[in-house]
């Protein structure tokens, strides 16, 4: 229970962060931030990881590097997409 | 290497992450956040390569090398109008990822012996129920977007089915975690929320694409933090908080830009649309004053600001370059020109800023509702182009009226308002616009992209 408390505590202060940040971004950059966002949700690339390499077996490696590739996709494209969407945002001349 | 150094470098992406977002706060400091946020990740990843539970690298040569590839040939190809599609497709896979990574976790608990049982399993049940409807969800929203599918179930029955499916999901989940000795109950749980994902997502008319695709982008920062519970581990925990509080916020933004709560967006509820209010004749005849584009660039001769109030219609037109050109050569006789941009203009959240600014427009020129609304009054044109809804005086003065609420651009209140348009069909909520009668309106019955093509001619005739 204990484990669980401290991982509801992490949990709940992140979506307050979230909240705190998310608010001030403009409108202008929702977008990005949206395929941004795609990225950092790729972040089960980690348990993907361990799963797809560590001493599971069977099926449970199998998902686990299907779930490799699909995170990989997410945390690749999304980062790179983003990228070239932001490189386009130019100030006035 | 020791647990606590993989923590401490999972802290320091978690940080990372979060100063990411906080580059994103402005569009200066936006790509520099971008790089923060990936060099995040690959700390994580980097942690996580090291770490003495991973034996063997094929599997993971193979995942990286398959993932990074589509990754690459998907980001660099896809075109900026079909941003929604790849947004929907990127929430598919992040919430395929963390479900399969839950599934992982209940056929192999013994990789991870700290967790508590209960939490393991029903964090893992909650993981798959989200991670399994946001993929299903995202492949139907895909299809819409990309114009593959055209599937409006409506009606009772369906909604029972809908709603049914959801809460039988629920229903295997609580089962599941009293009972997770039987494996087959996880595997149920995870098919009827894939078709509850179907369902949900179908009944979704194509003008509220944008909230579904935000609200989906939430689940999948869900599900990944879902997964974090499965395993312990903070830096899922907070890398999908952040992204579920992003999804949250914006679905919130797109539903109140619309004027629409989530619930009438999910259920397909299309509103009370062309019921009340007058028609289209009693709102139009005789009061309608068409001009050509060598009486609109007379205009400019006097003017000294004007705004430009661009729709998805200008998209679809392809106009974003033309409307660039006309803009620089009004600049160039020192006239000022901004852009008012309503939220939904685009198919999701900010896209109309991406076209334009794909088209060489700076990003400083682009107003939002709030910047541009007060300054209408001192703006000397107003270009409305391929906007209809977003700009119609209803919704601020007509309490009948299907859209009466919804924020919009007062393009109104400017002294010269130019509409180009086809025709006078209505927009999406199937409603006339006392806008093109007004007295201070002028229709430019035309293709949006000759329309400017030949506005921009005319003004350098003058």
């Amino acid at each position: 229970m204990d484990a669980f408390i401290a991982a509801l505590t992490v949990f709940t202060l992140a979506v307050f962060v979230g909240f705190a940040i998310i608010e001030k971004i403009p409108p202008t950059l929702h977008t990005p931030l949206m395929s941004g966002s795609n990225a950092i949700s790729g972040i089960s690339i980690v348990g993907a990881l361990v799963a797809a390499g560590g001493e599971e077996s069977g099926l449970a490696k199998i998902l686990g590097a299907v779930a490799l590739a699909l995170a990989t996709v997410n945390v690749v494209g999304g980062f790179l997409v983003t990228h070239r969407m932001l490189a386009m945002f130019k100030r006035k001349k | 290497m020791a647990q606590s150094w993989i923590n401490l470098a999972y802290l320091i992406a978690s940080a990372l992450f979060i100063l990411g977002l906080q580059g994103l706060t402005s569009p200066r400091t936006a790509r520099n956040g971008n790089l923060i946020g990936a060099l995040g990740m690959l700390v994580a990843i980097v942690a996580t390569l090291v770490d003495r539970k991973i034996i063997s690298f094929e599997l993971i040569a193979l995942g990286i090398g398959v993932g990074a590839l589509l990754g690459v040939v998907a980001a660099i190809r896809v075109q900026m109008t079909a941003m929604p599609e790849m947004v929907a497709i990127l929430n598919g896979f992040g919430g395929a990822a963390s479900a399969l990574v839950a599934a992982t976790a209940v056929l192999a608990p013994e990789m991870i012996p700290d967790v508590p049982p209960l939490q393991l399993y029903g964090s893992s049940a909650a993981s798959s129920l989200i991670g399994a409807v946001t993929l299903t969800g995202s492949l139907v929203a895909f299809l819409k977007l990309a114009g593959w599918l055209n599937w409006n179930p409506r009606g009772g029955a369906y909604q029972m089915l809908s709603g049914g499916s959801a809460l039988v999901a629920l229903a295997l989940s609580v089962w599941y975690t009293a009972d997770p000795s039987r494996l087959e109950l996880f595997w149920a749980l995870t098919a009827v929320s894939a078709i509850y994902g179907v369902l949900f997502t179908a009944s979704v008319g194509g003008a509220d694409m944008p909230v579904v695709i935000a609200l989906l982008n939430s689940l999948s920062g869900l599900a990944a933090s879902a997964t974090g519970f499965v395993l312990n581990n903070n830096v899922l925990i907070i890398a999908g908080s952040l992204v579920g509080a992003s999804g949250f916020i914006l679905t919130a933004i797109m539903c109140k830009a619309m004027n629409r709560s989530l619930w009438d967006v999910l259920s397909g509820d299309l509103g009370e649309a062309g019921a009340a209010g007058p028609s289209a004749d009693d709102v139009y005849a005789g009061r309608i004053k068409s001009a050509g584009p060598d009486e609109i660039a007379m205009l400019f001769d006097v003017a000294t600001k004007v705004a430009i109030v661009p729709g998805y219609g200008m998209a679809v037109a392809q106009a974003q370059h033309a409307v660039r050109d006309l803009a620089n050569l009004l600049e160039s006789r020192g006239i000022e020109v901004v852009y008012g941009i309503h939220p939904v203009a685009g198919r999701m959240p900010g896209h109309m800023n991406v076209l334009l600014a794909e088209a060489d427009v700076p990003y400083d020129k682009l107003l939002d509702m709030d910047t541009i609304n007060p300054m209408f009054p001192e703006i000397d044109v107003a270009i409305v182009l391929g906007a209809n809804d977003v700009v119609n005086p209803s919704a601020r003065d007509q309490k009948g009226s299907p859209i009466y609420g919804m924020p919009i651009l007062n393009v109104d209140k400017a002294r010269t308002v130019v509409v180009v348009k086809r025709s006078l069909s209505p927009g999406f909520a199937g409603i006339p616009n006392p806008l093109f009668a007004n007295d201070n309106t002028l229709m430019y019955f035309a293709d949006g992209k000759e329309a400017v093509r030949a506005l921009t001619h005319a003004v350098k005739e003058l």
